[in-house]
């Protein structure tokens, strides 16, 4: 590709007289076989898709309307970036003691968020006990998300017409061109996964189960034991994750850890934000069996957004489980 | 923390200046993972934890896949390329 300044590549896509469109494009061929084409055949394939799509004679009643509507498109690009940029300068600064992000919610967190949840780290404290109803919220639109993926990739297999053949071409043609790219027991791959997998998984169950006492909880914790899975199933294949993960287990646990953290929290929608006391003893800060229902809650919400990582993974390599 | 700032903020134009999608995606993992330093001299380690697990892991595996998908993983933005031509052509000479 030629160099250009950037104005007067900004002039031809104004003025169309200049399309990245269908100068760098090519024909795809449904053939197997890789096709060499000359460059009078280029040409010609250009010439094609120019009429196919473009309908260059119509063009030009287009045109005025076109002009304007880019013109418009920068002019109002500009606009919000400027407003953007205008409110980001009126922030107010940051660290200053009139700033409304300092009222009285933070101080009542800080102060008694140890004594009244029974969590050394505030911020789980927060978002499981004082804001739990919120990460209830969250946890489904995780939830709505993997079943959103499901729908757009899963293939199924076992709710089709023997007489359709075409699902099962698409399956078979799926797992193959899985295959293309998948490392074939590739030894490097296999060692190093040996060798971290165990630990990778074993610190995500640290994480989530201190969630309480340290830095972390349900969502990292999950989040790291999902890619752990997934570098497992990278290096072993699905034939190994299908014996201890399959879709009824990701069913299973998906289904109690949301259907728990709902028994949990689902009061809030009654009483609003404030927390009704659990009864379990908040035991002594900074004991693993502390701070009441926050542990469960968290290995709840690390459960569900591990089997919903790796369901993602699963869906987008070969569309089903 | 001026220059990792500076780092993100070169990152964040290289995403949309590299003409390998695989690149932009190489380019978006470092962004997340120099965010997650930052978030940690920020003294937030469980934004760190987060973001180094979901940012800089799973959504770059995600694309990964993704590209693998759409048949992309070694062609350039305009998708002019196509290097894993040549790896086809030899595994159906095989």
């Amino acid at each position: 590709m030629k160099k250009r300044n950037l104005f007067s590549s900004l002039l031809d896509w104004v003025w169309e007289s200049r399309s990245d469109l269908y100068e760098n494009m090519t024909i795809r061929d449904d053939d197997e076989e890789v096709n060499v084409i000359t460059k009078a055949e280029h040409k010609e394939d250009i010439e094609k898709v120019k009429e196919k799509v473009f309908d260059a004679a119509d063009r030009g009643s287009f045109r005025k309307w076109r002009f304007l509507y880019k013109i418009l498109a920068v002019v109002f690009a500009v606009f919000f970036s400027a407003v953007l940029l205008i409110t980001v300068g009126q922030l107010p600064k940051i660290g200053e003691i009139n700033n409304p992000a300092n009222n009285e919610v933070e101080k009542r967190y800080i102060e008694k968020g140890l004594e009244e949840t029974g969590a050394t780290n505030i911020v789980a404290g927060m978002i499981l006990d004082y804001r739990a109803f919120d990460t209830l919220g969250e946890s489904h639109v995780l939830f709505v998300a993997a079943i959103a993926v499901t729908i757009l990739l899963r293939l199924d297999k076992s709710e089709r017409d023997p007489e359709d053949t075409k699902i099962t071409e698409t399956i078979t043609e799926a797992e193959e061109e899985d295959k293309i790219f998948e490392p074939h027991h590739d030894a490097i791959l296999q060692k190093v996964a040996m060798l971290l997998v165990p630990i990778i998984i074993l610190f995500g169950i640290y994480v989530i189960l201190n969630g309480h006492l340290s830095p972390g909880g349900g969502f990292s914790g999950g989040a790291i034991i999902g890619a752990g899975l997934i570098l497992y199933l990278n290096a072993f294949g699905f034939e190994n994750t299908e014996r201890f993960f399959n879709e009824k287990v990701y069913k299973t646990v998906i289904f109690s850890g949301l259907a728990f953290y709902a028994l949990a929290k689902c009061y809030a929608f009654f009483c609003g934000a404030n927390g009704l006391d659990s009864h379990i003893s908040k035991g002594i800060p900074g004991h693993i069996l502390s701070a009441g229902l926050i542990l469960p809650l968290d290995i709840a919400v690390g459960c569900v957004v591990a089997c919903t990582m790796y369901a993602f993974y699963a869906m987008f390599r070969k569309g089903g489980l | 923390m001026c220059v990792l700032l500076s780092f993100l903020v070169i990152c964040a134009v290289a995403v949309s200046f590299s003409k390998k999608l695989l690149n932009s995606v190489l380019i978006f993992m470092s962004y997340s993972l120099i965010m997650s330093v930052i978030w940690m001299l920020l003294e937030s380690p469980d934004l760190a934890i987060t973001e180094a697990a979901v940012g800089a892991g799973i959504t770059s595996v995600l694309f990964f896949v993704t590209l693998n998908r759409i048949h992309s993983m070694f062609k350039d933005a305009s998708g002019k390329k196509k290097e894993v031509k040549e790896d086809e052509e030899k595994k159906s000479v095989q």
